[in-house]
C-alpha cells in the first residue's frame, strides 16, 4: 500500500515515469495474485477429509497427545491467523514436513524439481525449433501440403491423451525398435558416477565431460522430452502461423516485396522480425504449460521430477506435498505469465 | 437441426428457410440456424466429427444391446488375450474382461462427465461474468481479480488438489474440472456483459422496472449463449483430456468401472507384452476428442466469422 501513495505523491511533486507506475501495477498484481493462490491451497489443505492431526501423530496415541499436536499445529486459532502463518511460513520457504519422505517440502522439492525443469527446457527448444518454422511456412505457403501437414499436426497434438502417446512411444520407439532407453533418468550403472553441480544431468555429465553418462542420459531424457515438444509444437506453430498471416496480409510487406527484396528477406528480415515479441510470450507460455504438462509424462516415463512428487505425494495422502507442489508450479506459471507480459511492454514500442 | 415446423408447406421447407424476406421472428431464427447448418455441412472434416460423436453417443446408449459380454465379469482362464479372439473382438484386459464391452460402458462415463462440466463450468461462468460486468465498480474488480486467480493456476495441478481434497471418484472428478474451467467462461461473459449493458434496450426495460436480476438473467444471459456455446465446444477436447488424465492418475472413476483413462492405466503394465489392453481405450479417448475438435473448429467457423479468418 505504501507504495500507492508513494506513486500518488510522486505525480504530485516529481513526475514519475509511466513505466515505474506500470511496474508498481504489476508488482502488486503479483502480490494479490499470488496471495490469492496461497489462499485457496490453504483452503484446498483445510476442507480436505484428512485430520492434518492423525497424520502426524498416528491413530495410537492419547487423548492428550492429540491435544497437544492440535495446539502445535496452530489448529485452535481463528482461520485468519492460521492463514496468516501460513503465508508467512510459505514466504520464508517452509511448506511443513512431508508425512511420506520425512524430510522438509522445500529440501524434497529442491531435489525433483531439476529433473522437471530439464525435461521441460528441452521439451520446450524441441518444440521452438521445429514449430517455429513449421509455423512461418505453413503461413507463407498457405494452403499448400505444408499448410495441411501443420494443421493435421496440430489436431492431432490437441486431440491425443498424453499419457496414451507416451505408453506408444514406449511401446514402439524402446519395446520394438530399441531406440532410446526405458523409463527413468539414468541407468542402474551409471547413477552416481557425475558429480552433482546443477541437478541438470546433461549438463552435469558435460561438465565432467563424461560423455558415456551424457549419452545415457540423452537415451533416457530424448522420448519424454520429444513428446512434451510435440506438444508444444502443436501449440508453437499454430500461434506463429496465425501471427505471420497477420504481417504477410500488412501494406509494408506489399511494399518490401514491391522494392525487389527476395522472398526470403522479406519473410525474415521484415515479417519475422515483427513478430519476435509475441512468439516469445507464446513461447514462455507453452513452457509454463509444458510444466504442468510433465505430471502426466513424468508418470508415465517414472521421471523422479515435481510432477511425479506431487502425484505420488498425492496418493499417499501427504497434504503439504500435493501444496507445496502446487504452489512452486503456480508461482513458476505466474511468474512466466508477467515476465512475457512485461516483456511485451518493454520491447513493443505500440504498448509504451 | 433440419426438422423445423413448418407452416407453409406449399413452397416447399428450402424455399421457406432459404428466403430473403422471412415473414415471422420463427422463420428469421429458424432460416439462420438452416444457414449455419448448410456451412456447417460443407465443412467435411467438422461433419465428420459430428458422425463420430453421433456414432458414440448411440453406442453409449444401446451399450447393454451392443456390449458382447457383462463388462464387470472377470474371466481369469481368458485373461490379455488379444484381439481377435473368439467372442472378444478387442481382446481382453488382465483380468479377463472384454474390452471391446467396456469400451461401450465407458463411453458412458466420458459422455456423463463432459456434459455435466460443460454444464457446471459454463454456468458458473456466466453467472460470475455478468455480475461482475452489470454490477461494475468494486464487485467487477474482486470478482475478476478472484477470476485472474483461477486463471492464473496450472489447471490439471488445481484439479489435482481439488480432487485430493474431495477424495476421488466421477462426480469430484466432475467438480474439480469445473472449478478449473469456469475462468475463461466468465471472461467472455463479463465482456459479453459491457457491451450490452448501456445499450437503449437495457436502459428501455431499466425504466420500465426491472430489477436487476430479471435484467441479467432474462436480456443479459440470452445474448452471452451463443458465444459460450462456442467456447464449450472447443474446450470439449480438453475436458475429456483432463478427466482421462484424473482416470489415468487413479482420481477419477474408480475401479472396477471403465472409465477409459482408467483403462489405459490398468494396462500401462503390460505395455510391452501385451499392447492393446492400454491402446484401444487410449484410440478411444483419441477419437472423442479428435471429434470435439473437428466439430468445434467447424462451429466456429459458422458462428463466428471474426475468428475463422486465420
Amino acid at each position: 500500500m505504501s507504495e500507492i501513495s508513494q506513486t500518488r505523491d510522486g505525480q504530485q511533486g516529481l513526475a514519475v515515469p509511466p513505466w515505474l507506475k506500470k511496474l508498481v501495477a504489476t508488482l502488486l498484481t503479483v502480490a494479490v495474485t499470488l496471495l490469492g493462490l496461497l489462499f485457496v491451497t490453504f483452503m484446498i489443505g483445510r476442507v480436505m477429509p484428512i485430520d492434518p492431526v492423525l497424520a502426524v501423530i498416528g491413530e495410537r496415541a492419547t487423548q492428550a497427545q492429540y491435544d497437544a499436536a492440535f495446539k502445535e499445529l496452530g489448529l485452535d486459532k481463528s482461520l485468519l491467523e492460521q492463514f496468516l502463518i501460513y503465508v508467512r511460513d510459505v514466504l520464508s520457504g517452509d511448506f511443513g514436513k512431508s508425512i511420506r519422505t520425512g524430510q522438509e517440502v522445500t529440501t524434497d522439492i529442491a531435489r525433483v524439481f531439476p529433473a522437471t525443469l530439464e525435461l521441460a527446457t528441452l521439451g520446450t527448444v524441441i518444440g521452438i525449433v521445429l514449430g517455429v518454422p513449421l509455423g512461418v511456412m505453413a503461413a507463407v505457403y498457405r494452403g499448400s501440403w505444408i499448410d495441411q501437414l501443420a494443421r493435421f499436426v496440430g489436431l492431432i497434438g490437441y486431440s491425443m491423451p498424453i499419457f496414451w502417446l507416451g505408453l506408444v512411444g514406449l511401446l514402439i520407439f524402446y519395446g520394438i525398435l530399441d531406440w532410446v532407453e526405458g523409463p527413468g533418468r539414468l541407468g542402474v550403472f551409471y547413477q552416481g558416477l557425475v558429480p552433482e553441480r546443477t541437478g541438470l544431468l546433461l549438463v552435469d555429465s558435460a561438465i565432467a565431460g563424461d560423455w558415456t553418462v551424457f549419452k545415457n542420459a540423452f537415451g533416457h531424457i530424448i522420448l519424454p522430452a520429444s513428446l512434451l515438444g510435440y506438444y508444444s509444437l502443436a501449440y508453437i506453430s499454430r500461434m506463429t502461423r496465425s501471427f505471420m498471416l497477420e504481417q504477410l496480409n500488412s501494406e509494408y510487406v506489399t511494399t518490401a516485396r514491391v522494392k525487389g527484396l527476395s522472398e526470403r528477406k522479406v519473410i525474415w528480415r521484415h515479417a519475422f522480425r515483427n513478430i519476435r515479441i509475441q512468439l516469445i510470450t507464446v513461447i514462455a507460455l507453452a513452457y509454463a504449460n509444458l510444466l504442468e504438462g510433465s505430471v502426466l509424462t513424468e508418470i508415465i516415463f517414472a521421471w523422479p521430477g515435481l510432477g511425479s512428487y506431487i502425484t505420488t505425494s498425492l496418493l499417499a495422502n501427504d497434504m503439504n506435498s500435493v501444496l507445496g507442489g502446487t504452489v512452486v508450479i503456480g508461482t513458476i506459471f505466474v511468474a512466466l505469465n508477467i515476465f512475457s507480459d512485461l516483456l511485451y511492454r518493454v520491447f513493443d514500442p505500440r504498448a509504451k | 437441426m433440419t426438422e423445423l415446423p413448418n407452416p407453409q408447406p406449399k413452397p416447399g421447407w428450402r424455399e421457406w428457410l432459404l428466403t430473403d424476406a422471412p415473414a415471422s421472428r420463427g422463420q428469421a431464427r429458424a432460416a439462420a440456424w438452416y444457414a449455419g447448418w448448410l456451412a456447417l455441412r460443407g465443412n467435411t472434416l467438422a461433419m465428420f466429427g459430428l458422425l463420430v460423436l453421433l456414432f458414440l453417443i448411440l453406442c453409449a446408449l444401446f451399450a447393454p444391446l451392443l456390449a458382447s459380454q457383462d463388462p464387470f465379469v472377470q474371466d481369469l482362464g481368458a485373461r490379455l488375450l488379444p484381439p481377435g479372439s473368439e467372442g472378444y473382438i478387442f481382446g481382453t484386459d488382465s483380468l479377463g474382461r472384454d474390452i471391446y464391452s467396456r469400451l461401450l460402458y465407458g463411453a458412458r462415463i466420458s459422455l456423463y462427465i463432459v456434459a455435466l462440466v460443460a454444464l457446471v463450468a459454463p454456468l458458473l461462468g456466466l453467472i460470475i461474468g455478468t455480475i461482475a460486468g452489470y454490477a461494475g465498480g468494486w464487485v467487477d474488480v474482486v470478482l475478476m481479480r478472484f477470476t485472474d486467480i483461477f486463471l492464473a493456476f496450472p489447471r490439471l495441478i488445481l484439479a489435482l488438489a481439488f480432487v485430493a481434497a474431495l477424495g476421488a471418484g466421477i462426480e469430484n472428478a466432475v467438480l474439480a474440472i469445473s472449478l478449473t474451467a469456469w475462468p475463461p467462461y466468465a471472461r467472455i461473459a463479463r465482456a459479453e456483459t459491457l457491451t450490452i449493458r448501456n445499450s437503449d434496450y437495457i436502459h428501455a426495460i431499466r425504466l420500465q422496472g426491472a430489477g436487476p436480476v430479471r435484467i441479467i438473467t432474462r436480456h443479459v444471459w440470452p445474448l452471452c449463449i451463443s458465444s459460450l456455446v462456442i467456447r464449450v465446444t472447443l474446450d470439449m477436447a480438453g475436458i475429456i483430456l483432463t478427466a482421462a488424465g484424473l482416470g489415468f492418475l487413479g482420481l477419477g472413476a474408480q475401479p472396477p468401472s471403465p472409465e477409459w483413462g482408467a483403462m489405459v492405466s490398468e494396462g500401462r503394465k503390460y505395455i510391452l507384452d501385451h499392447w492393446w489392453v492400454a491402446t484401444i481405450p487410449g484410440l478411444a479417448i483419441f477419437a472423442i476428442s479428435l471429434a470435439f475438435n473437428l466439430l468445434g473448429d467447424g462451429l466456429r467457423d459458422v458462428l463466428d466469422p471474426k475468428e475463422s479468418k486465420s
